[in-house]
């Protein structure tokens, strides 16, 4: 008896340690734009969980119209960079040069008018998208124990996607200039690139990450007002834990906090929303910059 | 190369000092707003009333932080809750709420919840420190919501008003409007005065030095996390007087109280009207109170209003709709100058 329940404990744990590890994985979409727009561009983005949220309903609408979700997501994507684009034309261009404040202000706001679009266009419900057939199975693991196919293929994707952001930023040009903006911004403007073009590309790129990452939760979590706000802050913490402009420490962050989130609800569910933020605190205490930031 | 340092540490020297004519419009104001039950009978005025000097005091706090000593804080509504939950956990149950317990109790939970926050925020600057505190506003709003004392998104309701007893002799009976509205106004107009008094004080020009430049004012020999940990102990203080009178007023306490979006709509309320004064907060209270009651009768999306509103003054007009009449000189302006210096 004793034995078989320390397999199901174990199992258990392994279930646990993948969901951490999805759930990171999604966190590190949206924490890398906006670790990104921060660490280049010098921005505080608060929006940028409108993005996440408008991801997912742009998914659940187009799902429904195509009647396929993957098509949905592939009409989504060329759309929510099209938004960024235009919120980066009309509104962040202007706020380079000032303060924090004004940054948090104008965002704040941004999330306003997001979330009151979201209420006129789709209304207060709670939409559930189904994911095509192949997805929606599960992969068995032991006997008893299966985990489903499509929290698979959310991991798969990240991991594509964050060898081709590596790929982006070490070896081609935009990724050369991407991390020249990162370090000496200044610099780079001295040298004749066209850093309102790299801001709003960068923009752009960090929107469609949030959104793409909102898209794929969204048959997980199902689709609902205010699903950006609390994606938002936990990738603050994220970022801020990575140190804010290091892509490598959102990756590391992500997954951090991934596991400590997942694990916290299952060992601690009192404390589990707390344990997030006291991971934050524990890091900024023992490193202020975060764990792979440069000291400002 | 600092030709003149004095000058361009203690650039507001000239803003905080109240001149005779000045004091004599505040004087008039405050009189108006002692009178104002007898001028306009109307309850529902007088209520409106009550909210905005709530409100005003917990700008005006968080105004010492942000527009005085130069932290950019996201997380100035843990206090707010804080000064509210001590009162409405430790009453919840209780048939008479002793005010003179009460009070002190909530001060004193505010007081040492911002001294531990800040003495462990302080140690970050900029962008961390935005982040550390909206991180420990977050903490406390979980808190709230999850504690088994504090009754979880339901919130508390407090049945009874403190009761302000001196002897056996009841100074303000505070089920009464009117007596509530003075109990009000007479913390909003005492901390109007200590926050002037202390901006006037040598503490006052030292935090507004570290403000404009940290560097230079330590250069001077002046601790300066000090400074900012005292400046923000004041503030999370004040923010909880202002929690703790919200309670009383309304009698329900909400884990909403600390959302961050309480702490991002008060600085909305500080750049609507004008940073860096201490009547600006207090307009932007009262705009934003006459707004959220007039613009949901215009349309039910009135916050993609509000939004398009903040949007506009942002980006117009920075310095907050104060900057209209007056020139404050803007914190860029400041540090651009510090830099030319350097």
């Amino acid at each position: 008896m004793i034995f078989s329940k320390k397999i199901m404990d174990a199992s258990f744990y392994l279930i646990q340690f993948l969901n951490g590890i999805q759930y990171g994985f999604l966190l590190f979409l949206v924490a890398a734009g906006l670790t990104l727009v921060f660490g280049i561009m010098g921005i505080i983005n608060l929006a940028h969980g409108s993005f996440y949220m408008i991801g997912a309903y742009l998914a659940f609408w187009l799902t429904n119209l195509t009647g396929n979700f993957l098509i949905g997501v592939a009409l989504a994507i060329p759309v929510t960079i099209g938004i960024g684009y235009l919120v980066e034309r009309t509104t962040f261009s202007r706020l380079y040069s000032r303060g924090h404040l004004h940054q948090v202000l104008l965002t704040y706001a941004l999330i306003l008018i997001f979330d009151e679009l979201q209420l006129i266009l789709w209304g207060n419900d709670f939409h559930g998208i189904d994911v095509p057939e192949f997805l929606s199975g599960a992969i068995q693991l032991t006997d008893i124990l299966s985990y489903p196919t499509y929290r698979l293929f959310i991991s798969a994707i990240c991991i594509v996607l964050a060898f081709m952001m590596y790929w982006v930023i070490q070896k081609t040009k935009l990724g050369m200039m991407i991390r020249a903006g990162a370090s000496n911004r200044e610099m780079v403007q001295i040298l004749g690139i066209d850093v309102q073009r790299l801001f709003a590309i960068i923009f752009s790129l960090g929107v469609a990450l949030a959104a793409l990452a909102g898209m794929l939760a969204a048959p997980v979590t199902s689709v609902y007002p205010g699903m950006g706000e609390n994606i938002l802050i936990i990738s603050f913490v994220v970022a801020v834990i990575g140190g804010i402009g290091s892509i490598k420490g959102a990756f590391v962050g992500a997954l951090l906090v991934g596991l400590v989130d997942i694990y916290g609800k299952t060992l601690f569910p009192e404390l589990a929303s707390i344990l997030v933020y006291a991971l934050m605190v524990v890091v900024l205490l023992w490193r202020p910059q975060g764990l792979f930031g440069t000291a400002a | 190369m600092a030709l003149r340092p004095e000058s361009s540490v203690f650039p507001f020297q000239t803003d905080t000092m109240i001149s005779e004519k000045k004091s004599i419009y505040f004087f008039i104001i405050f009189l108006l707003l002692a009178l104002f039950p007898w001028i306009i009978e109307e309850s529902f005025y007088l209520e409106q009333l009550t909210r905005i000097l709530i409100l005003g005091v917990f700008a005006m706090s968080l105004d010492l932080l942000v527009g005085y000593t130069g932290i950019v804080s996201l997380g100035h509504a843990a206090f707010y809750g804080v000064g509210a939950y001590t009162l409405a956990c430790v009453f919840q149950s209780a048939d008479v709420i002793n005010f003179w317990y009460a009070l002190p109790l909530s001060l004193a939970a505010s007081a040492l919840s911002a001294t531990i926050i800040g003495w462990l925020s302080i140690r970050t600057s900029g962008v961390y420190l935005l982040m550390i505190t909206l991180a420990f506003g977050q903490m406390c709003y979980f808190f709230y919501l999850e504690s088994p004392y504090c009754n979880g998104s339901d919130g508390i309701l407090l049945l009874n008003k403190p009761e302000i007893l001196w002897g056996a002799y009841n100074l303000l009976d505070l089920e009464n409007e009117t007596h509530f509205y003075f109990f009000v106004l007479g913390w909003f107009v005492a901390v109007f005065l200590l926050l002037k008094r202390i901006l006037q004080a040598p503490f006052g020009q030292i935090i507004q030095g570290i403000c404009a430049n940290e560097s230079r004012v330590r250069g001077l020999g002046y601790s300066t996390p000090t400074y900012k940990l005292v400046s923000f102990v004041i503030a999370g203080t004040l923010a909880g007087l202002a929690g703790f009178l919200e309670a009383a007023h309304t009698g329900f306490v909400t884990p909403a109280y600390s959302h961050w979006h309480q702490s991002g709509m008060l600085l909305v309320i500080l750049i609507l009207g004008g940073i860096r004064t201490l009547h600006g907060p207090v307009l932007g209270a009262a705009a934003i109170v006459l707004l959220e009651d007039l613009l949901p009768n215009i349309t039910d999306h009135w916050k993609l209003l509000m939004g398009l509103l903040i949007i506009v003054i942002v980006l117009f007009l920075p310095n907050g709709t104060v900057s209209f009449f007056t020139r404050i000189p803007t914190q860029s302006a400041i540090q651009y100058k510090n830099k030319k210096h350097e």
